[in-house]
């Protein structure tokens, strides 16, 4: 089990940024990603794997209305 | 381009006054008009009014106090439309500086209703010399104020026989007014048109000239029916003429704080708007994919938060439509977020103006959700021909969409029928039938005569005339104190039900908008840190209307690192940005404002409002309840899209087997735990606004903020628990 922004999360292997990004249907291209508190930058999305337990942040950085 | 009708005009009154004399963002007086006496009046502004409500809106609500009893209802004559300014009116180093911001009592909320417009009104008033307009009274016959703020002159005349639709009005206007072709951009025009006669949905256009197209263009002070009380009072428009603005126009303070401020947004705004927003691509309609994305797209009357069709009507859709590379869609002189886009060379189908060719205004996030979602019309033709009309008959998109919504719900659940529809099929989807709703609402005939009043009175005729589950109606019936919701599905954001609920004139976003700060992004689980973000968003964006700005350039443009120099609800208020304002603010006025003193500033017109609700016979707990649809899933339909999300929150709050449970009895169960979590969130948003549990501002918090004027404490005193 994972946490992604503080609710629980079913973890499986080979897991990446990339990866949950797509099954989370969080197409917002401006968001901010951290892995247990570390940032990851865009570009490790695809290589940057997610173990069991962690805790992702995915901050959106939307105004809305 | 249009026909032309045979039009007599005669000039009632004129008064002359000192051309404008603005001393630091301020000109300290108002400009005074009734209507039914032919009176024009300079009034001053009182030096404790200016200290305790800052300018812009806080003015504003305290002048209507002023000018209505408990008694006045939203046409008696006594009511007041008020034309607000605000210290930072104008500036043109800093982007979204030339907001309009309006102040009246509703026909739709029966109490003080706002409204913030684009367009170059509100600048062109205080460099003329007033911080305010104030218009009561009313005209025996249409009339058109003429403001001239180089001549020193205003002018009211009777002007008959002119179509007061906006589009064909202010081409009128703009020739007969303007000296010549480069006159033409010292002019903005006030207009609305016959959709705001006939309904309670009336909205203001305010003008600007685009040079580059060469046209005439519009935004829209939109909600809560300010557009009926100015035709009600038989004003047909307001032309103001200025020129000669300038960097300096305002006299300011410290222009080098100015200039520091206004350097750092346009920086930003040049290098990151096209990967952040694309508000200079496409505007507020690029939240579209979004909403729809993380299932917020209101769909079929706010039953669904996305659609399979969406992407007919999405920002691809609209990036190519909307003509690209136009200055003239700044609609204020120097803002770089240039959000205005238009349609050009639109050729209408329907209405009077069919076979026309011309420039739709738009279409914004809100129009194109409420028609094209809401309403199931995924066509973006429609969308744009919706939009036009609305404009043009001075009609609110988002009341008239969310109200078409409501009725299509009705009639597919043969609350209504042909029979009382006038032969009008309204199912979801049915482009032609909702277009000639549109019409219908603006002649006020046809069954467009009801769906002119807006949902709350609909509920009232379908209830009492044709015998409605008054429960049901009260459940789909997407208003709250009388006004219908913006377009946004708030389902799974209990903050943002709040935001809705609890703001002053009603479920408009632009008090609030913490969706995805509390629904995606989690960042505001407790009740506490819920009624946070309900204390300080609704309170900065409150303060925007008071000093004369728009919130567009607070957050729909963000610094480059402001998410990893700032965390969680810290990163959402964009210090950067909040700094620039307080910046802003000292720059124009000299006086220094720390990030507090701004929220205390908004605090005590936030405060007013809310009192002034009271006043009115509303303001109290009850008038925050909000329809259950906004909260969660009302029909069986809406429970078994999302069977698997709500069984699992059942799950966790019920102390049964969910598995032995029927779906209206996992619904009934569901609503009554959310309709608790929303007390809940009322309690702990009350509490953290120094108000009792009824919603009262208390007497302490009264003191506090240093508004306790004998009348308002009389008001407050009533309602002590």
């Amino acid at each position: 089990m994972i946490k992604v922004n503080g609710r629980d999360r079913e973890w499986e292997e080979n897991l990446t940024v990339d990866l949950l990004l797509k099954k989370c249907k969080y197409s917002f291209p401006l968001i901010i990603v951290k892995v247990n508190g570390k940032y990851i930058p865009k570009e490790k999305y695809k290589d940057t794997l997610i173990k069991d337990n962690d805790d992702v942040q995915v901050i959106h950085s939307i105004a809305g209305g | 381009m249009f026909k032309e009708n045979e039009e007599s005009k005669k000039i009632l009154t004129s008064f002359k006054f000192e051309p404008g004399k603005v001393e630091k963002g301020y000109t300290d007086r108002r400009l005074y008009i009734n209507l039914s006496e032919n009176k024009i009046k300079e009034k001053p502004i009182d030096p404790r009014v200016k200290e305790a409500f800052t300018g812009g809106r806080g003015y504003g609500i305290w002048y209507l106090w002023q000018a209505v009893s408990n008694r006045t209802k939203w046409n008696d004559p006594e009511n007041e439309i008020i034309f607000c300014t605000g210290p930072i009116c104008g500036i043109t180093q800093y982007s979204g500086t030339g907001k309009t911001h309006i102040v009246s009592l509703s026909p739709e909320t029966a109490t003080v209703n706002d409204n913030n417009v684009g367009g170059y009104f509100a600048p062109f008033l205080k460099f003329s010399g007033w911080d305010l307009l104030e218009i009561q009274g009313k005209a025996k016959q249409d009339v058109i104020i003429f403001i001239d703020g180089n001549q020193g002159k205003v002018i009211i005349e009777e002007a008959t026989g002119l179509n007061s639709d906006t589009y064909l009005l202010i081409e009128k206007l703009i020739e007969r007014y303007a000296d010549n072709e480069k006159d033409r951009r010292n002019i903005s025009i006030v207009s609305s048109g016959k959709g705001a006669e006939n309904t309670n949905l009336g909205i203001l256009n305010v003008s600007w000239y685009d040079s580059r197209r060469k046209h005439i263009r519009v935004k829209q002070a939109g909600r809560g029916g300010t557009g009926s009380v100015f035709r009600n009072k038989k004003i047909l428009a307001i032309v103001i003429k200025y020129s000669g603005v300038n960097a300096n126009s305002n006299n300011v303070a410290n222009p080098e704080l100015i200039r520091k401020a206004g350097q750092r947004i346009t920086r930003e705004i040049l290098k990151l708007d096209h990967i952040q927003n694309g508000m200079r691509e496409i505007g507020t309609v690029n939240l579209l994919d979004h909403m729809q994305n993380y299932n917020c797209l209101p769909v079929h009357n706010f039953k669904f938060g996305s659609h399979p069709d969406a992407f007919k009507i999405d920002s691809k859709v609209w990036h190519q439509r909307m003509t690209q590379n136009q200055a003239g869609d700044s609609c204020w002189i120097g803002c770089n977020l240039r959000c205005s886009h238009g349609v050009d060379n639109f050729e209408l189908e329907t209405g009077p103006l069919k076979g026309e060719r011309v420039l739709v205004d738009g279409p914004e996030y809100e129009t194109t959700a409420g028609f094209g979602g809401n309403c199931g019309c995924f066509d973006p033709d429609f969308v744009l021909e919706a939009n036009f009309y609305c404009d043009n008959y001075g009609l609110d998109t988002i009341g008239v969409s969310t109200t078409m919504a409501f009725l299509m719900e009705c009639y597919e659940n043969n609350i209504i029928n042909k029979e009382i529809t006038e032969g009008l099929e309204l199912n979801f989807g049915n482009t032609k039938a909702a277009l000639e709703l549109i019409h219908q609402m603006a002649e006020g005939k046809g069954f467009g005569k009801i769906a002119g009043l807006g949902v709350r009175q609909i509920k009232k005729i379908l209830v009492e005339k044709y015998g409605a589950d008054e429960q049901f109606l009260q459940d789909i019936g997407m208003e709250c104190k009388g006004m219908e919701f913006s377009e946004y599905v708030t389902k799974e954001s209990l903050a943002q039900q709040g935001g809705y609920g609890i703001a002053n004139k009603g479920p408009q976003h632009d008090e609030s908008w913490l969706i995805f700060m509390d629904q995606v992004n989690n960042q505001i689980p407790t009740f506490e840190d819920k009624a946070e973000a309900l204390h300080y968003f609704p309170l900065f964006r409150t303060w925007f209307s008071i000093v004369g700005l728009c919130k567009l350039p607070w957050n729909d443009i963000e610094p480059e690192d402001n998410k990893q120099k700032y965390h969680g609800i810290e990163a959402a208020k964009v210090p950067e940005h909040v700094e620039n304002y307080c910046w802003l603010f000292e720059g124009v006025t000299g006086k220094r404002l720390t990030p507090e003193e701004l929220i205390l500033q908004s605090e005590r017109v936030h405060n007013l409002q809310r009192l002034f609700n009271l006043r009115m016979g509303f303001g109290t707990r009850e008038y925050d309840k909000i329809p259950y649809r906004a909260m969660g899933p009302v029909t069986v339909e809406e429970y078994e899209l999302h069977k698997e999300f709500y069984d699992q929150q059942l799950q966790e709050i019920a102390d049964f087997d969910i598995k032995t449970k029927t779906v209206e009895e996992k619904i009934k169960t569901l609503r009554k735990y959310r309709e608790e979590q929303y007390q809940k969130l009322c309690d702990a948003v009350y509490n953290r606004r120094g108000w009792d549990t009824n919603g009262v501002p208390t007497l302490e918090t009264i003191k506090r903020l240093k508004i306790d004027f004998p009348e308002v404490l009389e008001v407050v005193k009533k309602y002590q628990l």
